[in-house]
């Protein structure tokens, strides 16, 4: 982290977005090294997942460019979107199906990554109906691993969560980007978990939506203990264009009910 | 091991249901038996005396051609109906122009009465096992019809766009994805509609009669002869019965296995079913 910067693997050029007459992004311009977090955070409706499913390339900017060598993008959704037809290890296989790995090899590593992301060997023929949230979580997480992704884009996934559970799956998903060397842009409301887990946090604001501020996070993840991630919170916070983005937010949300 | 143990306990559990339906059968069996000591043999005949009858019709070989014949009506019918209206209804869930075009036709169908297109397809095709045939198509198509459509309407977005996300090949998204949610809605409306077309199919060779349980039964009713007409009922509902053990309820146990979420009441997978 101290040496030169590496070079970007996946950089976003002037890149605006709209829905019919409606703008969603403007201008959005960022880039990001392979091995790093990066983070979208703003206030609800701004257009994260929308640039997070151009990044991934299931839909295309109106204007600007998204360059990237990744080959295999990934998501993980807030919602673990499991198939209710399959028990774990067959929704866990899914992707593996999908690439045209054959059913005894798909099964096989299917039930090895059970165990990477912390499931026990009985839950592998269990329905997601007798899985608890956390769990269901851990079979989608295990289901965008399979594909051996190099870019993992994960949209809020741990929000539907309690606090335990969040820190838990946050530790492991940072441990295994780190351990297989994947790039990920994380998409979350939630500056303290912006601050656990990225190297990058950039802020989106405004309508249309535009990059109004961006935040390093120099110190290495495992020496972010819960007083560094308290004062970072408020560094950051102290930029104005980050504390009014939001700001924004929770008005938002008071207001919305 | 687990997965034997866990189908042979799977498979005790259904035989022991069947003990419930045999008890209400016996029930039946014996109001029957007290109709029958009422009212007397011309308006209800005996349980065994009807029995009698059936194993006899069985040996002088006439139950056995009826069976096969009313059943090959039935199921033509209803194997036309589903590919019809299954694949119909596939399109008028997956566009609303589609749903706009093919609902109001679907409706009409369902309101004509069943006896009005036994008349019609006795016009068109004359006393042959094609017009019990077509009746059954006609009228049980459209309940295919509304399921298939409703099975694809409420596809999950968010799968839909989990699948996308994998990439996953068209041919594993039909099998994969859509046909296993659709199934559980179009199971419910294949099994009404398959029950539906033996009655059906028994009602057209009534009027038509070109042979099979309709005809005997027409026959028994011209002979006044209700033993016999008993008899005929009497085949059309073990027909029936036997479909609905031993094939309509494992399947439903089938498809059961995944769907006992509905407690949790959090997916909109299991929203009104059967
Ligand atoms: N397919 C679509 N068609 C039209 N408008 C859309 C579509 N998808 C998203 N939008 C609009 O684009 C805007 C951004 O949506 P998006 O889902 O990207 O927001 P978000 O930042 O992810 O919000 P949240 O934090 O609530 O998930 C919203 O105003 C939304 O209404
Ligand atoms: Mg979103």
């Amino acid at each position: 982290m101290n040496a030169m910067p590496p070079a970007p693997a996946l950089s976003i050029q002037g890149l605006s977005h709209s829905f019919g007459p409606q703008g969603v992004l403007d201008d959005v311009t960022f880039s990001l090294p392979v091995g790093r977090v990066g983070c979208l955070i703003g206030p609800s409706g701004c257009g994260k997942s929308t640039l997070l499913s151009m990044i991934g390339g299931l839909s295309e900017p109106t204007h600007g460019t998204i360059a990237h060598a990744f080959r295999h993008p990934v998501f993980v959704f807030q919602d673990p979107c499991l198939l209710p037809w399959r028990d774990a290890r067959d929704n866990v296989a899914f992707g593996l199906k999908a690439q045209g790995v054959g059913r005894n090899e798909r099964r096989c590593r299917a039930a090895r990554l059970m165990e990477v992301v912390g499931l026990a060997p009985d839950d592998v023929g269990k329905y997601p109906h007798e899985l608890s949230g956390g769990m269901r979580q851990r079979v989608a997480l295990a289901r965008a691993l399979a594909i051996e992704p190099d870019l993992l884009l994960l949209d809020e996934p741990f929000s539907a969560l309690d606090l335990g559970l969040r820190r838990q799956m946050q530790a492991l998903v940072r441990r295994l980007i780190d351990q297989r060397n994947l790039t990920a842009v994380l998409v979350t409301h939630d500056l303290a978990e912006a601050v656990r887990l990225a190297d990058c946090v950039f802020v989106l604001s405004g309508k249309p939506a535009r990059l109004t501020a961006r935040h390093d996070i120099a110190r290495p993840f495992a020496e972010r203990d819960d007083g560094f991630v308290h004062s970072e919170v408020n560094r950051l916070l102290s930029d104005p264009a980050t504390a009014r983005a939001l700001a924004v937010e929770d008005m938002g949300h008071g207001g919305g009910q | 091991m687990n997965w034997v143990r866990d189908r042979a306990s799977r498979a005790l559990d259904y035989l022991w249901g069947g003990w419930g339906a045999a008890a209400s059968l016996l029930l039946l069996t014996a109001l029957w038996e007290a109709g029958h000591a009422a009212y007397g043999t011309l308006v209800l005949p005996s349980p065994r005396d009807t029995v009698a009858a059936l194993v006899r019709m069985g040996g002088d070989g006439r139950l056995l051609p009826a069976v096969v014949e009313t059943t090959g009506n039935a199921l033509g019918g209803f194997v036309a109906a589903s590919l019809v209206g299954g694949v119909l209804g596939a399109m008028a869930g997956a566009s609303d122009m589609m749903r706009r075009l093919l609902q109001p036709i679907a409706t009409l169908m369902l309101g004509i009465p069943a006896i009005a297109w036994v008349v019609l397809a006795l016009l068109w095709f004359g006393g042959s096992g094609l017009a019990a045939s077509f009746t059954v198509v006609v009228t049980t198509a459209p309940i295919v019809f509304s399921g298939a459509a409703q099975g694809v309407r409420t596809l999950d977005g968010d799968l839909r766009r989990m699948a996308r996300a994998f990439r996953v090949p068209g041919p594993m998204l039909v099998w994969d994805v859509y046909l296993p949610h659709m199934l559980s809605y179009l199971f419910p409306a294949l099994a009404s509609a398959l029950a539906l077309s033996w009655k059906i199919a028994v009602m057209a060779e009534l009027l038509s009669g070109a042979g099979g349980i309709g005809d005997g039964l027409a026959t028994a009713r011209v002979q006044l002869d209700t033993v016999k007409a008993l008899a005929w009922v009497l085949a059309v509902v073990g027909l029936l019965l036997a479909l609905e053990y031993l094939l309509l309820e494992p399947v439903r146990r089938h498809l059961q296995t995944w769907r006992r979420e509905a407690q949790g009441g959090d997916s909109a997978m299991t929203r009104g079913l059967l």
